[in-house]
């Protein structure tokens, strides 16, 4: 930051921090560790991809070509933790330090050292879930966890050393989860800026406060689960082993009872950011804010009551299929307020099309095919058809991709002229935009079809008749991957602005911002609202 | 802002909330494990997932991993109206060297009559196995009306060295069994018992 103008600035800077890597290992500053977050975000998301890209281009033709299905059963599972746990989840929670202190006036995370342990205790356990990969070189275990990201018993109870690194990075990735839910719920709670009500908190801060309840309200389900697959493994308890009297389908009730949120976690601090970038670039207030927070509210709460429909065809007696059905199709009914809310926002509002706008209408479009195919699945009698096809990886990659990963990358472009100082390239960020929506569908658009169809989702080799298809999808996600070196590229110009020459940006870099962020200098100083803003 | 950096009070409500979240984050840990015996009991009462029901008179209780042994008391009337197809079959899981087939792999039955099927089972290794067949019923509205009176899955079975041996299960189909279920499977998968017999108790 030696570019900074003013002189506090500079002594807050340097005055009293280590500097090198030191610095980074030790900071307590929200806008460093957000730094960290997302850098370690784009760095898992480039591994995840890559991992994803190998099985496409094995999935390119029929018959095994590239890989044994052994690795390709590691790849797949492996690409899931990946993306979920280290790429979307960092990803959030990077922006929640950077942007909550900003938008709600306070100086800081709440729990700052809390803070720094939550960023460091990532890379340890994203090593951990992918250091099996490395083992099986050198001929120790038998690679790493193979059961899908879904840990399924008894397949996880007999599966090999993969799985115990599996349930060890997912305690560690839980417990920096937890932490950094905490943070954000006690500076939301305690920190806003005078003035501030619940009702005034900008709907970002809203999403990731109802993320934050919900990590705390599940995560430590999913710990125990592995917990006892643990015990399972190597202590000769009998939770899920049916040997013993446990009950494999247990397993899947808690996975689920902690997975069905977990997509609400990932995807309302997006849903938050959204309202904030439609109603920049259409130089309008956003519509329906009350309407949109008990949106989150109801959210939050469905999402905790709906988790069977994940395994209809497990076996359940008539009345719990009827009531999981009608629960979750009930989650429609909140979630299509806010649609009506994003859309309600742009309407007749003086737009532009600026980088973030697109990825945010691209978000809302794809997003809202994963919202109504996600219905279709929720029918019990059609799931009994879709169930485990590729018409279920298309569905989540419409929520996961367009809704969280594209969601995730509007509000990149949207504040990294805040972060950096200096305005986006466009034509670069137009270009992402357009490579990505498009290999996007070329991707998971024949993956619907193939699903219909009855191609099984996780099986390496499949039917003749599914080759084209495939193909043309294999085609899309190498593109669909490659792109994204382009939203890397960019990232990269912005953080050097001056030496690509880029426009410096001003405080508001987007006319039309009206959150507090856009009050502060761009980039803010290194400690920002020492001197908290009165809201009226 | 540091927790020794706020001002006092701050402090103080920063430690009041931390402290509630964590005891929310124990709750809903110790919540994971409160399912699992929950789950059992809402299993053996509603038959989800082909747990059968009940528990054998005087013993009280669940028995082996809560499957119920039925009752022996006699049928109160025979459906003679219609009739339920029973269907056989068996696995044998890995890490016990048996084979395992059933001798009837299907019955027409009226509800509440008593019935009598055979599973053929075989050592095929040369040293003393015992064994544990765990059933299943299929589908799960099923179970709680499908009630064994002699099943080889009540106890532990021992076969010598390449010894086989056919194993009686008698079986009654009570008449309240729901008018729309024609069909109902009954699955064994056969376990090994030495390594686990410790571990076999520790959850009944």
């Amino acid at each position: 930051m030696s570019h900074a103008t003013t002189a506090p600035h500079d002594s807050h800077d340097h005055a009293h921090h280590p500097s090198g890597i030191l610095r980074w290992l030790t900071t307590t500053n929200h806008k460093d560790i957000g730094t960290m977050y997302l850098l370690f975000a784009l760095l898992m998301f480039f591994v995840g991809g890559a991992m994803i890209l190998a099985v496409r281009v094995e999935l390119f033709q029929p018959g095994l070509q590239l890989m044994k299905p052994e690795l390709f059963n590691q790849l797949i599972g492996v690409h899931a933790l990946v993306m979920i746990f280290a790429a979307l989840m960092p990803a959030a929670t990077g922006f929640a330090n950077w942007q909550i202190p900003l938008m709600i006036g306070a100086p800081d995370m709440a729990l700052p050292r809390i803070n720094n342990l939550g960023f460091w205790l990532l890379p340890p356990a994203a090593l951990l879930l992918t250091l099996p990969f490395i083992l099986a070189l050198f001929g120790i275990g038998d690679g790493a966890v193979a059961t899908g990201w879904t840990l399924y018993a008894p397949l996880s109870v007999q599966g090999g050393l993969g799985v115990d690194f599996a349930i060890f990075s997912i305690h560690i990735l839980g417990i920096s989860s937890i932490l950094g839910s905490i943070n954000v719920i006690v500076t939301i709670f305690n920190l806003r800026a005078p003035g501030m009500t619940m009702m005034k908190l900008p709907l970002f801060a809203w999403g990731w406060l109802i993320t934050a309840f919900l990590l705390i309200a599940t995560i430590p389900v999913l710990a125990g689960a592995v917990t006892m697959l643990l015990t399972d493994r190597h202590f000769g308890t009998h939770f899920f082993n049916a040997a013993g009297g446990g009950d494999p389908i247990l397993f899947q009730h808690l996975f689920w009872f902690f997975g069905h949120p977990e997509v609400y976690i990932l995807l309302l601090p997006l849903w938050g950011l959204m309202p904030h970038v439609l109603a920049t670039f259409s130089r309008k207030p956003i519509y329906g804010y009350t309407a949109q927070v008990y949106s989150f509210i109801a959210i939050g709460l469905l999402s905790v009551v709906v988790w069977a429909h994940h395994f209809f065809t497990a076996g359940m007696p008539v009345p719990a299929l009827l009531y999981f059905m009608y629960s979750t199709m009930s989650i429609s009914l909140p979630l299509a307020v806010l649609f009506f809310c994003w859309i309600a926002t742009m309407w007749k509002g003086s737009m532009s099309f600026e980088t973030p706008m697109l990825f945010a209408q691209g978000f809302i479009v794809l997003f809202g095919i994963a919202g109504l195919t996600g219905l279709v699945l929720a029918d019990v009698a059609a799931d009994a058809q879709y169930h485990h096809s590729y018409f279920v990886v298309a569905h989540f990659h419409y929520a996961l991709f367009a809704g969280g990963i594209m969601g995730v990358m509007t509000g990149v472009y949207y504040w990294l002229p805040k972060w950096t100082g200096y305005m986006i390239d466009e034509k670069l960020g137009k270009l992402h935009f357009w490579l990505t929506i498009i290999s996007f569908n070329l991707t998971f658009m024949p993956q619907f079809f193939v699903g219909l169809a009855g191609m099984p989702r996780r099986i390496p080799d499949y039917a003749l008749q599914f080759a084209e298809f495939n193909a043309i999808s294999t085609v899309g996600a190498l593109i669909l991957g490659f792109s994204q070196l382009l939203f890397a590229y960019n990232i990269w110009k912005c953080m050097k602005g001056d030496a690509y020459g880029l426009p410096k940006a001003e405080s508001r870099a987007w006319e039309g911002g009206e959150s507090l962020e856009w009050e502060l200098p761009s980039p803010p100083p290194h400690h920002s609202w020492e001197t908290p803003p009165v809201i009226k | 802002m540091d927790l020794h950096t706020a001002a006092p009070a701050q402090a103080v409500s920063h430690r009041r909330l931390i402290g509630k979240l964590l005891i929310g984050v124990a709750a809903a840990f110790a919540f994971g494990f409160a399912l699992v015996p929950l789950y059992d009991v809402l299993c053996a009462a509603t038959g989800f997932n082909g747990k059968t029901e009940g528990s054998p008179k005087g013993v009280g209780g669940f028995s082996l991993g809560g499957f119920g042994t039925g009752t022996a008391e006699p049928p109160s009337r025979i459906d003679r109206s219609r009739t339920v197809t029973v269907e056989f079959t068996g696995t044998v899981m890995p890490g016990l060297p048996w084979d395992m087939r059933p001798l009837t792999f299907n019955l027409e039955i009226h509800p509440g009559e008593m019935q009598l099927v055979k599973y053929l089972v075989r050592n095929t290794s040369d040293r003393t196995i015992t064994g544990q067949a765990i059933p299943s019923v299929s589908p799960g509205q099923a179970a709680q009306h499908f009630d064994k009176i002699e099943c080889f899955c009540f106890s532990q079975q021992t076969l010598a060295p390449g010894e086989s041996r056919e194993m009686p299960l008698s079986f009654i189909v009570k008449p309240e069994i729901g008018k729309d279920i024609r069909h109902v499977t009954l699955s064994y998968s056969f376990f090994s018992a030495v390594s686990d017999k410790t571990a076999l108790n520790t959850r009944e």
